[in-house]
């Protein structure tokens, strides 16, 4: 299963460095939303707090516009069937995630530092809880949004609904991970940060295991 | 009819009781709720704002059981269940929120503050929000029920977070969150004997008359699906 799960992920891989499509219009719309920012913001200084919470603002909205592709893409170039024919649903989703999961990290990370670089008052005093909550955040974005995807493009590939339907279900995270964030520019230890580490590992898991369990009836029509 | 007379009379009861009753220092009459410091007269509210909040998470509880059941055996019905039960659910939630909110502007001087639970009750109201847009965009019934029905399993995973972790383990300003000294759930703070006989009775009207309503709805959707498809046919 492994082995056709990582078939299907090159696979997309090697699609999208073919157009590069979803990679160019990422970058772009990273580079657009972090300018307006700066644009409104003009000469004044970002609180630490602010900076924080409007870091997870763009990851958020870089995310809506680019991780739909996943799905979408195959109902547009008609490949669903086939897709339906040679594997089965949970190989699917398991390819697609890691795909949702690559991209996202790829983007955040160029969000992160093309963000720390522009923004003083953007500073990380625990680096390394900052990585581990980076990190489980982005692996929740990545569930949640490939599962929704899913629904969208079942639904008729209706753009807007994209960001609708993934807002509540990726609130508890976000809310999360700005607290933590804002927890991180303080400096705190790791042991006060516990319980939202672990709230952020428990959704992970419980969006998981939902994503495996409900995808076939998303995907078998 | 008289299970409606019944709830009509239950109602009714609860709603003069509920405000009509005084509340004083010290209770010496059965009919004399308590003073609560601080709260005074708006203490009042735990009658009918905790009943339509109850209601949301049950109406939601409701609408998820069913469309656990649509996905398993592929009976519409059970998506016309789904379905009412959310749409309940739905007004229930704007009915706590906007009750809350009221409440909030003279308890707690403003209208909305992002209180943990507050900001769960909204996170809800988006969840019912963006369940009614899926279900609109698509138009073919099969499919509808069964991604609505898979959107709403998701949903429901997210709502224990809302529900019992976030209020817990941030601050807030209802009883019940981190750093509340009553501590407790909401029932037994502070609450004598006729104030809790009260609240029951109020939460199981409340909660009858969601299951009479959701009835009706259910029933009458599921009719006019019925008359909608005759007319497609003539």
């Amino acid at each position: 299963m492994f082995k056709s799960m990582s078939a299907l992920f090159l696979k997309d891989i090697k699609s999208e460095l073919r157009t590069r499509y979803s990679i160019n219009s990422l970058a772009m719309f990273i580079i657009v939303t972090i300018s307006v920012i700066l644009f409104s913001v003009g000469n004044e200084k970002l609180t630490p707090f602010m900076a924080g919470g409007m870091f997870w603002v763009i990851v958020f909205f870089t995310a809506m516009s680019g991780l739909s592709r996943a799905f979408v893409s195959e109902e547009e170039r008609g490949t669903t069937m086939t897709l339906q024919l040679i594997a089965n649903p949970d190989t699917i989703l398991g390819g697609k995630m890691l795909y949702n999961m690559v991209l996202i990290f790829s983007m955040n990370i160029v969000t992160f530092l093309l963000y720390t670089a522009v923004f003083d008052s953007f500073i990380i005093k625990n680096p390394d809880i900052f990585f581990l909550v980076f990190s489980l955040g982005n692996i929740g974005m990545a569930v949640s949004s490939t599962i929704i995807a899913a629904i969208i493009s079942k639904a008729g590939s209706k753009g807007t609904l994209y960001p609708v339907l993934s807002f509540p279900i990726l609130l508890p995270l976000m809310l999360m991970l700005i607290d933590l964030t804002k927890l991180c520019m303080d400096g705190t230890t790791f042991a006060d940060t516990q319980i939202e580490i672990f709230f952020l590992l428990c959704y992970d898991v419980l969006m998981m295991t939902a994503s495996f369990l409900l995808f076939d009836f998303i995907w078998k029509d | 009819m008289v299970k409606k007379i019944f709830l009509y009379v239950l109602l009714a009861v609860v709603s003069i009781v509920g405000i009509g009753f005084p509340i004083v220092k010290n209770p010496v009459n059965w009919y004399e709720y308590p003073l609560i410091p601080g709260l005074e007269e708006n203490a009042k509210i735990i009658f009918f704002h905790v009943p339509t909040s109850w209601l949301t998470v049950i109406a939601f509880f409701m609408s998820t059981y069913f469309s656990i059941k649509y996905l398993r055996k592929k009976n519409i019905i059970d998506d016309a269940k789904a379905y009412t039960s959310a749409q309940l659910g739905m007004i229930f939630c704007i009915l706590a929120t906007v009750t809350g909110a009221v409440w909030a502007k003279f308890a707690w001087g403003s209208f909305w503050s992002w209180d943990p639970r507050q900001t769960s009750i909204f996170a809800i109201l988006l969840i019912y929000g963006a369940l009614f847009a899926l279900r609109s965009a698509i138009e073919d019934e099969q499919k509808r029920a069964t991604l609505s029905a898979v959107y709403s399993s998701i949903a429901f995973v997210t709502v224990p977070f809302f529900i019992f972790i976030m209020p817990r383990i941030m601050k807030g300003l209802h009883p019940g969150s981190a750093d509340d000294s009553t501590a407790g759930p909401l029932v037994n703070f502070k609450m004598n004997g006729n104030m809790q006989v009260v609240f029951y009775l109020s939460l199981l009207g409340f909660t009858l008359l969601y299951a009479w309503m959701w009835d009706i709805g259910y029933r009458s959707y599921l009719l006019k699906e019925k008359i909608e498809k005759s007319e497609k046919k003539d």
